[in-house]
């Protein structure tokens, strides 16, 4: 077999993730880069199910479950922690889905990059409050369902714009991936590891249930939300150097109606609220290019 | 504390560990009787491309003597990711039976 990423696995099977997982998928592709020097931080998210009941773990790395707002003030404790014992090489992780990022973690992500802790943060952005079964958050996209959203009263604001939040901290690295595509993911995790101070990752992954969607369609999803520019992959350094990954600045963007008929939670919309959401999403990508200078 | 095979059992309060702390892996967690259709691979087609096993949300894509996808059925829940992104569709999702 050609292996493409690293080979090393840093996680059990038999954990709880649904099947199709992208949450799940996301931690394996990045333990494998990250590797056995690792914490993990979790605040309440999937992935606290996830790892499976007590005494057991599905991770072969420590973890640490923590609270709801704590993730990013969690991790710079391990990391202050291991420093004092001489262990500065340990990687400090704080793994926080969307809720515990966009709404309620946001100050101690905030507080953490304010002060450049050497942390990774992880934001694996299913774009609703999936655990506790599908609740909208900031980070649901406008017009999709969720069951505090139903289809009679969608959500009508956009997603909050976080990468923007975090860059306007000037932090030393950030970059949104995807698991569908492990090698650029492999690729930043690498150029990541190597700086001193706060890293921070978007991985947008696609969640079955949540969106209502096959198992089947994660990793297709996760690509088209790429190529139709709905989540572009990009690098920030230092809060003002911006690089594009893809989909390529040159090309045309694919349609986004290919995207939203695909998911269950999109398909109550009519023909102008796609036309609103692709306006909308040409208008981000412009403002992206501006920004990378291209 | 007890262990019967990778499960762990406590009988008595005081075999508690003192802290919440893991003991062992979820591997005692069989997840393959999630499942409603199972992925079989057509040795004869597949190239080796390892493209199912890095998308494997369940690390359940193995590499046999060959060097061709071998499916673990112990934990594969059968979500169908590998058969959807199999480029030579050698992987097929076939319905379990009881």
């Amino acid at each position: 077999m050609k292996y493409s990423i690293p080979q090393k696995e840093l996680m059990n099977p038999g954990h709880l993730a649904c099947q199709g997982c992208g949450g799940a998928l996301s931690l394996r592709l990045v333990l494998k880069t990250l590797g056995e020097n690792t914490i993990l931080t979790f605040p309440a998210c999937c992935w606290s199910v996830i790892d499976g009941p007590f005494p057991y773990s599905s991770v072969k790395v420590p973890l640490f479950h923590t609270a709801f707002e704590t993730a990013a003030i969690t991790a710079a404790g391990i990391k202050a922690g291991a420093k004092k014992v001489e262990k500065e090489y340990v990687n400090a992780v704080a793994w926080a889905g969307d809720g515990g990022t966009y709404d309620i973690g946001i100050q101690a992500l905030s507080g953490a990059a304010e002060r450049n802790d050497d942390i990774f943060y992880f934001v694996y952005d299913n774009e609703a409050y999936m655990n506790t079964g599908v609740q909208r958050s900031s980070a649901t996209p406008k017009g999709a369902w969720t069951t505090t959203t139903p289809t009679t009263f969608p959500k009508a604001e956009f997603k909050k714009d976080l990468d923007a939040i975090v860059a306007a901290h000037y932090v030393p690295y950030q970059a949104t991936a995807s698991p569908s595509y492990p090698e650029d993911l492999t690729k930043k995790l690498e150029k990541a590891v190597k700086i001193r101070g706060f890293k921070f990752f978007h991985i947008l992954a696609p969640c079955p249930p949540g969106w209502k969607t096959n198992p089947e369609d994660t990793i297709k999803l996760g690509k088209l939300a790429v190529e139709s520019g709905i989540f572009p992959l990009y690098e920030i350094e230092n809060g003002e150097k911006y690089t594009i990954n893809m989909p390529s600045p040159k090309k045309d963007l694919k349609p986004v109606n290919e995207y939203l008929t695909k998911q269950g939670r999109f398909r109550h919309l009519k023909e102008d609220d796609v036309k609103t959401i692709q306006e909308y999403v040409n208008k981000r990508w412009e403002k992206l290019k501006r920004l990378a200078g291209v | 504390m007890k262990r019967d095979g990778k499960k762990i059992i406590f009988e008595k309060e005081s075999d508690l560990p003192p802290n919440a702390m893991s003991l062992g892996t979820t591997e005692f967690n069989e997840t393959g009787s999630w499942r409603n259709e199972r992925p079989v691979v057509d040795k004869a087609k597949c190239i080796s491309c390892g493209i199912c096993w890095k998308y494997c949300p369940d690390m359940s894509i193995k590499e046999d003597s060959e060097g061709k996808a071998e499916i673990d059925y112990v934990f594969c829940k059968g979500c169908g990711i590998c058969a959807a992104e199999c480029p030579v569709k050698a992987i097929t999702m076939i319905e379990e039976e009881k």
